[in-house]
């Protein structure tokens, strides 16, 4: 009956041609796609002006020369690549990045099943503690971590001269720097990872881990076997968007060390902000804060398809 | 050799609550015992307590002459057969199969070996290098199947397996289950609420209720003697009609009285035993509904016609309910579909006294 009316009416609109625009604009904008447009419109036209827009300008403005003049094809690119200090930033950002995503991952991988096992409402109490260094903001967390590692009047150095220790210039060698700006990036991101891989645990069937114990699973090998292969997407993910956040950070260097001692941690965003803000040579700034990106789209690319591949396959 | 035997367990969980309250059970090597009950009745606990997968409060579990109350589910060596399979998904069928012989380190022939003879048995060599989201619910149920068999386990343990499963492939399955039992006879526990599977499955039944058993036999026995009134109505289908009612006694012969206009003789044989219940006011007969049927044209012992105007005529094929009221309860019959069973219009029925069941209502029991 219903599509019997359907049908009628249908058709009793194709009999006349201009009530039939009005009906098909009416159904346009009936359309649920239409709505789902409309409701995301704002948010499109907010990335496209401060995404979209300064990427492509940031890509064009790699391309001129200094007075922003006369385009120079990729010779931004290449000049960087063959300047010694701009090899160090690439690999302070690469150690950078690639240390502070593991410890990150790692560590928020042990702090989700410490309280994926404690239960009841202390679990709730100790995921907000754990959460608080994510939610502080940044620039005023490491303006204290600064603080904190400060030579003569830190709280570390003051309790290791309490054992008689010297005290430790922490931001003052390469590697003592190195490793700050590291452990702060950890301190700050390894909540994040605990949550997503908290909820990710969560979501990993009971009966799962049951089946493995009579299936004569250790501990160790439920989590090998199991807990691992179930988190495999939600770990690809969060590595991947951590990375390319990593890869982009600025807040940490730029109040904890500026860059120094002698530009050793200096990272792509505080390196281009250095070339193109405070010495004046926009393009070779927006040609230093592109270089991660074709490396990071591809590497996106791939770990998104294998992630939609396996979601896939395991979903029930 | 693979006996369990159940020692009062107890389950308890926080604020007192007993989920299991101190049952026994023996079960012998190659038994096929079933337990069921109503949800929340204890039965998937005392699985549970088998398989090592819940913690007992007291009382002892033993496999094979051992006690296991502290024997971590992996040293068992049980396997178990869960409701939604919980198979791994993200695993091939054959690399489900053979988790467990891998983690057993058996060497990789003899785990081929194994898997390719079960999936062959369990007609699924088609869908060994499937994923479990490419299979149906039959196929999924099969694969969780032969990963238990693969083992080669003491005890096979199975969590109400079918419940999952459309009505038709149930059917099927439980004879799928029942003919792999004959070709590999392991010790099985199945947990189920349908008395349906329990009766066609088991070698014997466990019937729990509010976390005790109560009452254990072949499923004819408990069919054909139920010892409470619980077990009465739990297993047959449909239900077995109960009928509160009253004993009269005149010239030495009893009378089961229902109301004032219907009333019949009680067998002989059983004259004795209900004797002293006469005057009892809380006595219900119960009669199952293939014992109430159209009258027939010759007359038989203990069988005694009666009038009735029927409520609600339900064909079914090869047999019709017929739906009437005594003294306001609801009570069904099974009739010929040829016996002409109309509904409001009055119908002869035959009531079959030589199954009848007297419970005491004060104590569940059946007298």
């Amino acid at each position: 009956m219903a599509d019997g009316s359907t049908m009628a009416i249908d058709a009793g609109t194709t009999t006349s041609p201009a009530p039939r625009r009005v009906g098909s604009l009416k159904k346009l904008a009936r359309r649920r796609s239409t709505t789902a447009l409309l409701l995301c419109a704002p948010l499109i036209l907010l990335i496209v002006c401060l995404k979209v827009y300064p990427t492509f300008y940031a890509i064009f403005l790699s391309m001129l020369d200094r007075k922003m003049e006369n385009f120079v094809g990729l010779n931004n690119f290449i000049f960087l690549l063959s300047r010694p200090s701009f090899q160090l930033v690439i690999f302070q950002s690469c150690f950078f990045a690639i240390t502070a995503v593991v410890m990150k991952a790692t560590l928020g991988f042990i702090l989700a099943h410490l309280m994926h096992n404690i239960r009841g409402k202390n679990q709730r109490i100790w995921r907000g503690l754990l959460l608080v260094p994510w939610v502080i903001p940044l620039s005023l967390s490491t303006l204290t971590w600064w603080w904190l590692f400060d030579p003569s009047y830190s709280a570390f150095n003051w309790t290791l001269s309490w054992f008689g220790l010297d005290s430790i210039p922490f931001l003052g060698t390469t590697w003592n720097a190195r490793i700050a700006v590291i452990v702060v990036n950890t301190w700050f991101g390894a909540p994040f990872f605990m949550i997503m891989y908290l909820a990710a645990l969560k979501s990993v069937p009971e009966q799962l881990y049951e089946a493995a114990a009579i299936d004569g699973a250790t501990a160790w090998q439920k989590l090998i076997y199991i807990t691992l292969p179930m988190m495999r997407n939600i770990i690809l993910i969060t590595v991947l968007y951590s990375l390319i956040v990593t890869f982009a950070d600025f807040d940490i260097v730029r109040i904890l060390t500026n860059g120094g001692p002698q530009d050793s941690t200096h990272l792509f965003a505080t390196y281009a902000f250095n070339v193109g803000i405070e010495s004046g040579n926009i393009p070779r700034g927006a040609s230093v804060s592109l270089f991660m990106f074709p490396i990071l789209a591809t590497l996106a690319f791939f770990v998104l398809r294998d992630v939609l591949k396996r979601s896939k396959e395991i979903s029930t | 050799m693979s006996q369990v035997s159940i020692r009062k367990i107890v389950k308890a969980y926080e604020g007192d609550v007993q989920a299991v309250k101190g049952i026994d059970l023996e079960i012998d090597d190659h038994e096929f015992v079933v337990l069921v009950g109503p949800s929340g009745c204890g039965k998937s606990t005392t699985l549970r307590m088998i398989a090592g997968l819940e913690e007992i409060t007291s009382g002892e579990i033993w496999i094979d002459g051992d006690v296991v109350n502290d024997v971590p589910p992996r040293d068992r060596d049980i396997a178990m057969v869960f409701q939604n399979y919980a198979l791994y998904p993200h695993m091939s069928v054959f690399e489900n199969m053979a988790f467990g012989l891998k983690l057993r380190k058996l060497p990789k022939e003899e785990i081929k070996r194994r898997v390719d003879d079960a999936a062959r048995m369990l007609d699924i060599e088609m869908l060994l290098d499937r994923k479990p989201k490419a299979l149906s619910g039959g196929q999924r149920q099969r694969v969780a199947m032969g990963r238990a068999i693969v083992r080669n386990p003491k005890v096979f343990l199975f969590d109400e397996p079918l419940s999952n499963l459309d009505a038709k492939l149930r059917v099927q399955m439980r004879t799928e289950i029942k003919k792999v039992h004959q070709l590999v006879p392991t010790t099985t526990v199945y947990v189920t609420h349908d008395q349906v599977e329990a009766m066609t499955l088991a070698d014997r039944v466990v019937v729990m209720n509010h976390g005790v058993i109560e009452q254990v036999g072949a499923p004819q026995e408990l069919y054909h003697n139920p010892q409470t009134r619980f077990v009465a109505g739990f297993i047959g289908s449909p239900a077995m009609n109960f009928m509160s009612c009253r004993l009269e006694e005149a010239a030495g012969a009893l009378r089961v009285r229902l109301s004032d206009k219907l009333s019949f003789p009680v067998p002989e044989n059983r004259t004795a035993r209900y004797r002293g219940h006469v005057g009892n006011s809380s006595l219900v007969l119960g009669l199952r509904p293939e014992h109430i049927t159209e009258t027939k044209p010759h007359a038989e012992p203990n069988q005694h016609d009666f009038d009735m105007v029927i409520d609600v005529v339900e064909p079914m094929g090869m047999e019709t309910l017929v739906y009437f009221t005594i003294e306001g309860v609801a009570v069904s019959g099974r009739v010929n579909p040829s016996a002409g069973a109309i509904a409001l219009r009055p119908m002869k029925l035959r009531a079959d006294l030589s199954n009848m069941h007297l419970i005491d209502d004060s104590t569940g029991k059946v007298l």
